[in-house]
């Protein structure tokens, strides 16, 4: 019987791609409309962003295209000196607004995602660390986080933020600005992480099965690797969602204040900044449409985050 | 009787210090398996049956230790051995099978991983080798069709089941030794007897030597040859498991007898011993059960019973119940 079936590691593989097809978690997402929409508007904001050179219609980016003539164009109206018609609008430099959000998009995502991974993977080590050893390390890991959290996270960054402009050589600074931010936003986040990975460290490592692993001799390293790291991902998966939409809304914070993005690599919140100033000249659409933009991708994220966490929480299954 | 016990256990005393006392949850414990036996070891809880197990094992948690006493495996001592060393020779030579098996197994590696991790941390074998093997650990523990369930998450088993394989994981690398710390507690009546008898036939088939933990005199008298019977961290009486089901010394062993149904006893009305075991931080002075016992004289209450050898030598008691009186009081 056994070599009529493909080899196990090929049904171990289908095996999983059924169960993950079939589990509950699948069909609660089926069933929830909240998140299928989330989820809906979140693939067509990321899709958009990371295509965005297919899908702009021009490159806000490339002076040559620009052309001042096209400045403060209503969004859908012809321009009345140039007749051009720009979908949002364009901005005091005649750059399309939707092109210039689809960019910031990008830069939004981008750091926010490579920020929620530095907290994740500094919150989970240092989480780890200090549920399974106990004792000193314990003691300072979380005294530290106790520390940290007594101070706002956007206060935390913009500290981060300053020392590393300030020890950035001068023509450096336009181009490390956004790892800076990432940095800086990534630092002022795993706090959350090492909190909660500690808990759910210390129910699994009293758990038996990490007893009898160290019983048949495994080193600690292997034990929470192998054992401990994989039990304690899921509320992890969950916090990362939701800090996934803090940290775009700490991007374009910082941007905000002028300390984040700079003008040349504009993000979202660089847009709102440019955008505000000409608010109450009457050209709205420059701040309004990216700052509506940031409202679904911060809302989308969110909603699914919340939706994740009651979906992968077992007590209400 | 001469070759040397799988495991010995001399004078062990395991201590907890507390802001308040040092408390004593294993006191002057003292007691030999030998290959291929298996050894029950009773009593309420707290008697300190599961901390006298993981003393053994070198998994106590801090703050308690063992202060003093020695435990050899295989006429090896391991309670004073360097982390390392001990890691090697406990893992290689004891096993361990846990009350809930709900938690004795990792949900998110199938229960093939997991036993050939097992196997490869300590034999010499290639993967194909030991994954062959697995089956064959899972067939003998009685799973059906184990060369598909292999690659089953415990979550795809019932508890019986998973007891199973749990057996399956502590005899798999083949160990001198398994300690089973309430191996059915958390399961069905009629699983009970299945898992305790496949334990006890795998057992003697490989010759290992078994610790049985258990809190039921049932379990204790369908399996183990011998028993120790614990109460508030002392061994109050040792030897053969006929002698001391059917002829108990001790006042507590007779009490605990009488308080279980067992139908070859042939009691007619379950009786029960008055009052709780102490706890640990207000051991009344001398032995410890003499507050609820019916014999305890003045001796009793200054000094606590006289301690007992591995060799067994029967109860820890200065008056301890004569075969006479426990006719006449069953009968």
């Amino acid at each position: 019987m056994a070599d009529t079936l493909p080899p196990a590691s090929t049904r171990v593989r289908m095996a999983r791609f059924t169960a993950a097809w079939q589990s509950d978690f699948a069909y609660k997402f089926r069933r929830s409309p909240v998140a299928m929409v989330s989820f809906l508007v979140l693939m067509v904001l990321v899709l958009g962003a990371v295509f965005a050179p297919l899908v702009a219609p021009y490159n806000p980016f490339d002076p040559s295209s620009l052309n001042l003539m096209n400045g403060f164009s209503r969004p859908m109206e012809p321009n009345a000196f140039t007749g051009s018609v720009f979908w949002l609008g364009s901005d005091d430099q005649g750059r399309d607004v939707f092109s210039t959000i689809l960019y910031g998009m990008r830069i939004s995502l981008f750091v926010g995602f490579a920020a929620v991974m530095l907290a994740l993977v500094l919150g989970v080590t240092l989480g780890l660390l200090a549920g399974y050893l106990g004792g000193w390390t314990e003691t300072i890991i979380m005294r530290a986080a106790d520390v940290q959290l007594t101070f706002p996270a956007i206060l935390v960054a913009m500290l981060i933020f300053g020392i590393a402009k300030g020890i950035t050589p001068v023509e450096y600074r336009d181009q490390m600005a956004i790892w800076v931010l990432i940095l800086a936003i990534g630092l002022s986040d795993w706090v959350q992480f090492a909190r909660v990975v500690r808990g759910a460290t210390l129910v699994e490592k009293n758990k038996e099965y990490v007893q009898a692993a160290r019983l048949i001799g495994r080193r600690s390293p292997a034990i929470m690797l192998r054992h401990i790291l994989p039990n304690v991902l899921s509320p992890v998966l969950v916090i990362a969602t939701i800090s996934l939409a803090l940290a775009i809304i700490a991007e374009a914070t910082l941007s905000f204040l002028g300390v984040g993005a700079p003008p040349t690599q504009p993000s979202l919140g660089t847009l709102i900044r440019i955008g505000q100033g000409f608010l109450f000249s009457g050209e709205w659409w420059i701040l309004f449409f990216p700052a509506v933009t940031l409202l679904m991708l911060a809302l989308s994220v969110n909603l699914l985050g919340d939706w994740l966490r009651d979906a992968l929480n077992p007590r209400l299954k | 009787m001469t070759q040397t016990p799988v495991l010995s256990v001399r004078n062990l005393v395991v201590e907890i210090p507390t802001r308040h006392a040092v408390l004593r949850p294993v006191d002057n414990v003292s007691f030999d398996i030998q290959r291929g036996e298996i050894l029950g070891v009773v009593g309420e809880s707290g008697a300190g049956k599961s901390m006298t197990g993981n003393a053994v094992i070198g998994l106590l948690d801090r703050p308690a230790r063992i202060t003093s006493g020695e435990v050899l495996l295989n006429g090896q001592r391991i309670d004073n051995l360097s982390h390392a060393k001990l890691r090697r020779i406990r893992g290689a030579g004891i096993g361990m099978v846990f009350q809930d098996p709900l938690t004795s197994l990792n949900p998110l590696l199938t229960v093939g991983e997991q036993l050939t991790e097992t196997m490869r941390e300590h034999l010499d074998i290639t993967a194909s080798e030991a994954r062959a093997r697995a089956v064959r650990a899972l067939e003998e523990v009685g799973i059906p069709g184990a060369a598909e369930r292999i690659d089953s998450y415990p979550h795809a088993f019932s508890g019986g089941m998973r007891q199973r394989v749990v057996i399956a994981l502590a005899l798999c690398a083949e160990p001198s030794l398994v300690i089973a710390d309430e191996p059915t507690t958390a399961l069905d009546v009629s699983v009970q007897a299945q898992i305790i008898a496949l334990l006890r036939r795998l057992c003697r088939e490989r010759g290992t030597a078994v610790m049985l933990v258990t809190h039921d005199m049932g379990v204790i008298a369908e399996t183990a040859d011998s028993v120790a019977v614990m109460y508030a961290g002392r061994t109050a009486e040792l030897g053969p498991v006929r002698e001391v089901l059917t002829r108990p010394h001790h006042p507590y062993t007779k009490g605990l007898m009488g308080s279980a149904p067992l139908a070859s006893l042939g009691q007619r009305r379950l009786q029960q011993i008055p009052g709780n075991m102490p706890r640990l931080g207000a051991l009344p002075e001398g032995c410890a059960f003499h507050p609820r016992c019916d014999r305890a004289r003045d001796t009793c209450r200054q000094s606590p019973g006289p301690t007992l050898a591995a060799d067994g030598g029967r109860a820890a008691c200065w008056f301890p119940v004569t075969q006479d009186s426990t006719t006449k009081e069953t009968a």
